[in-house]
This record gives C-alpha cells, structure tokens and sequence, in this order.
C-alpha cells in the first residue's frame, strides 16, 4: 500500500512521542482501541488553568497510519482550549494525511483517543 | 554497500533463474521452438512436443515418478482444484467425505468450501501449536466414506514439513486418496513418490526459479488414480487439462526443476546457515516468538511474532526489506493471519509477525543487514507502543477492558 507523503513525515519522525505522569491533576490521559484489533491509542494532555492544552503526548500500536494520525493530533491540540480540541473531527486527520478508505477508522480512533483524553481530565477535575 | 531493497519474500515468489529464462526465450521467437507441440504434421509441432517431454522427464524426475504421471496446469492453484474437484467428482458414488487441515492454502481450503455447497462434507483438522498434525487425530476423522485426505507438504507461511510418508501409510491402508500441494516443498525437500504412497502432488514453477503461470499435477498411475477433468477441450493431457501446451513455460519449469535436483542440497545447506544466523541474531529480542516447529522445518523459512509491536508498522519500518506480514493489513483485509490464528497464537501475535523467507540469491550481507534493521525497528516501535510501556510496567494486557472497535 502508498502511503502518503505527510503519513511517512509522521511515522518516521513522529512528534511529541512520550508520557506523562497519570496520576498529575493536569493531565488528561485517554486509551483507545484493542490489541486484537491491531491498534491501539495512548493519548495525553496537560491542560494549563486557563483550560488551555499546552502540551501533549501520545504512544501508539499501531499501522503507520494510525501512528501518524495521533502524531498530528498531538500538534494540532498543542494551544486549543478544551472545546477546541473537542471540535477535531476525524475527517480533518484523514483529510490532512490523505488517508485511504481502508485507513479511515485510525482518524476515527484517534478522535476518540482526544475525546477520551478530555473526558479523563474534566472527571479529575470535577473531583 | 549491499544493494536496497533485500528481497526476503522467496516463499512468495522466487526471481527466474538465468539459466532458466535462457532456456525459455529459445521457445518464443521466429528462430525458436514456438510451434505447438501438439501439431503433428510438422517439424515445428514435433520439436515443440520433444521439449515438451524433456520438460515433463526433468519435473518427473525430481520427485522420482513416470513422465506419464505429470500433468501440466497453470499453477499450484488450478492444480490443487483439479486434484481435488477432480477426485470428488470422480469418486463422488463411493464417499463424499473429505479432510483437510486449516492451515492448508486457499486454493485447498476453497475448494474444499465449494465442494461443500456441492454437498460434500469436509472435516478441517486443527494444527497442533507447533504446527504439525497430531496423526492420531487424523485417524480419527477417517470414516467409511472418506474418499480423500489433501495435506500440504510445506506450509507457506510457517514452513513446517508435515510427516507426508506418514500420513501416505494411513490412507493407503483405508483405501483413502491422498493429495499433496507441494508448492513450497518440491525442491527443498527431497520427494521420491515410488517410496512416499501419495496419489496426487500440486507443483509450480514460480517457487522454486522458475516462471509464473506454469504448474503440474502428478497423478499415479499404479494404483490408478482416476479424476475428472476441470477444463474441457481439445483434451490435451490425455484428457485431463484441456489447452494448448505453454511450451516456454513448461520448458522454463523444467530447467527450474532440473536445476533444483541438481542443486537442492548445496542451496539447503547454505540457506540454512542463513536462517541460523538470522534467527540466532534475533531470537535474544526480549518477547520474540517463532512461530511453527524448528526442527521440521523448510530452510528458506522463518517466521517470527515481535511482541507489543504491530506487524504493519514493522513492515513500514523494514522499507528496505521485502518480507510478509501475517497481519494482512498489508492485503485486502484487516484480518490476522489464519494459520497464525490456527496455531492458537492469539490475535496480538499474529498481528506482529513476520514471514522471512530466504532464497537462492540471498546474501550474508542481506541477512547481516536485515538483522540490524530488525533490532534498531523492533526497538523504535517498542518506544512508541503503549502495549510495551504496559508490558514493561507489569500490566497483564488479559486483565485490561479494551474498546474492541
């Protein structure tokens, strides 16, 4: 399979690759996806007091695709308010990376791993 | 410097040996022997016939059976599907039970299924973890109206040898035909079919030096094996596959299996060193596993699941080696691979797996190579796998509520 230009920048450099720790207030950690299923996501998120993301981290199981999928999600989220992050849509990721049909559900779970990363910090917040 | 990219997918398809390309371009042109053998009111029909029967003597002589008994097809493929179809068809008053394994081809294992929606009824044995077939099991699933046992030789993706001369004992006792796809086996492992009671052995060229498109099925003659043909026609082949012979190559396959006869135990030997030393380079990589039984094994072979790291992406990783993954993202679907799955290698495994297999022309520098792009891979996808940080943290991954999506 060709993978686009933009998936192989990705996987082969991929940014903000790493953890955080957990259990910090400010972190949000969501992780998406099954081994079966051939991928799995780790996204992170540090949010600021202002409701700001200022940084993020992601590891992932995972085809080139899905590996470049959460790597430009961490460089988009970098300076979006919570809401923000929210509004990504997986048709954004597959369009920026030219992903192909068979390619479509890495976007999608990468969508989720945002989502889940956000509800896991508004719940450790709200606590 | 060795020269990128490695071809390590031998069991896929092997490159045309030269010798055996020269010997077939001298079947094409104007100057050559492009006649049709079966002309026989001219010289050009008759030298044609000639390097048909050379060919069809250099296959049968490989595996030690009569030219008579070899019939050209196109491939493993269609040679699998006459033996098979042919057999079913042909016995089809006596019994209408087969069995197989399901770890088999597709061309076996599919028409296996269409013969069901025939109404036939097949019985798929399950592997043992190794790969292998537990004989007593095999015993088991024989019954009065079993008319055909077809057992692979050498499996394509795991490489393991099934004990054939074993399994040739027991059908011939029940009266029970017994097919062979030998595809990945006929020369790399020695077949004398006047010691081994099998009734009938897919071939092909492809896998072994020689062209695409060309194959043959052996079909013994003393007992007689009777099938029924697939394709009808001029009834070429006594009858048997109708179509005018390829006689490029067919002559191809023949120099390709000549050559195999010839060089088989050399080529084994330092195929085998290869294997050894790649496998012993790689096998130290914490949660390495080899998939399929070591000691019955094909030469060329190696198959290998690398734990907590998806097979897809090591393949991207390994851009500059041409191997197979069994996670079949790299294909058309999303599935794990079957025989992986057959085995009972669970789907994180057969997800991560990757089929090595090594030829004629490889190299120790290509396996040198390949031993060091598989370790700096192996661990720059572990940095990036949260399965491993997992692993590493002593978190059992049985234990996590995944999202199945």
């Amino acid at each position: 399979m060709a993978y686009s230009e933009k998936v192989i920048d990705h996987y082969e450099n991929p940014r903000n690759v790493g953890a955080f720790t957990k259990d910090e207030k400010n972190v949000g950690t969501g992780m998406v996806g099954a081994p079966a299923c051939g991928d799995v996501m780790k996204l992170q998120i540090k949010v600021n007091d202002n409701g700001v993301i200022e940084d993020a981290r992601f590891k992932t199981y995972g085809c080139g695709s899905a590996i470049a999928s959460s790597s430009l999600l961490t460089e988009w989220v970098r300076g979006k308010t919570l809401d923000e992050a929210m509004a990504i849509k997986n048709t954004d990721i597959a369009e920026e990376l030219a992903l192909p049909p068979v390619k479509i559900h890495c976007s999608v779970l990468a969508e989720d791993a945002i989502r889940a990363a956000i509800s896991d910090y508004q719940k450790k917040t709200a606590e | 410097m060795v020269k990128l990219p490695i071809y390590l997918d031998n069991a896929a398809t092997t490159s045309v040996d030269p010798r055996v390309a020269e010997k077939m371009m001298a079947c094409l042109t104007a100057d050559g022997v492009f006649g049709n053998p079966a002309s026989r009111s001219h010289s050009f029909g008759w030298q044609a016939d000639e390097a048909v029967a050379v060919a069809r003597q250099q296959v049968a002589d490989l595996v030690n059976a009569d030219p008579k008994e070899i019939v050209w097809t196109s491939g493993a493929t269609e040679s699998d599907n006459l033996a098979i179809k042919g057999v079913a068809h042909f016995y089809q008053k006596k019994g209408r039970h087969i069995i197989t394994c399901k770890t088999e081809h597709k061309a076996v294992l599919d028409t296996c299924r269409q013969l069901e929606r025939e109404g036939f009824d097949v019985t798929y044995l399950d592997p043992e973890p190794n790969g292998l077939l537990d004989l007593d099991k095999l015993q088991a699933a024989m019954r009065d109206d079993t008319i055909l046992v077809s057992i692979m030789h050498v499996n394509n993706e795991i490489g393991v040898i099934q004990d054939i001369a074993a399994i040739g004992e027991m059908t011939r006792a029940r009266g029970i035909l017994f097919h062979v796809d030998a595809a990945q086996s006929a020369g790399k492992v020695a077949i004398d079919l006047q010691k081994l009671k099998v009734d009938l052995m897919s071939f092909s060229a492809h896998k072994i030096y020689g062209p695409k498109g060309i194959g043959a099925l052996y079909v013994r003659r003393k007992p007689r094996v009777r099938i029924e043909s697939q394709i009808h026609g001029g009834g070429h082949e006594r009858g048997m596959r109708s179509g005018t012979l390829a006689t490029h190559q067919i002559v191809g396959m023949g120099e390709a299996f000549r050559i195999a006869g010839e060089e088989m135990e050399a080529d084994n030997a330092r195929i085998l060193q290869l294997r050894n030393r790649l496998w012993n380079s790689l096998k130290d990589i914490e949660e390495v596993y080899l998939n399929g039984d070591l000691e019955h094994r094909v030469a060329g072979n190696l198959n290998v699941s690398f734990n907590y790291v998806e097979g897809e992406s090591l393949v991207m990783a390994l851009k500059n080696l041409a191997v197979s993954s069994g996670s079949a993202c790299t294909s058309a679907s999303l599935e794990p691979s079957y025989v992986l799955r057959s085995l009972g290698r669970n789907d994180e495994l057969a997800h991560s797996s990757i089929r090595f297999s090594i030829g004629r022309f490889t190299t120790v520098e290509e396996i040198d190579y390949t031993i060091d792009a598989v370790r700096n891979s192996i661990g720059r996808l572990r940095e990036l796998s949260p399965l491993w940080e997992m692993y590493q943290e002593g978190i059992d991954l049985n234990s996590v509520q995944w999202a199945a999506h």
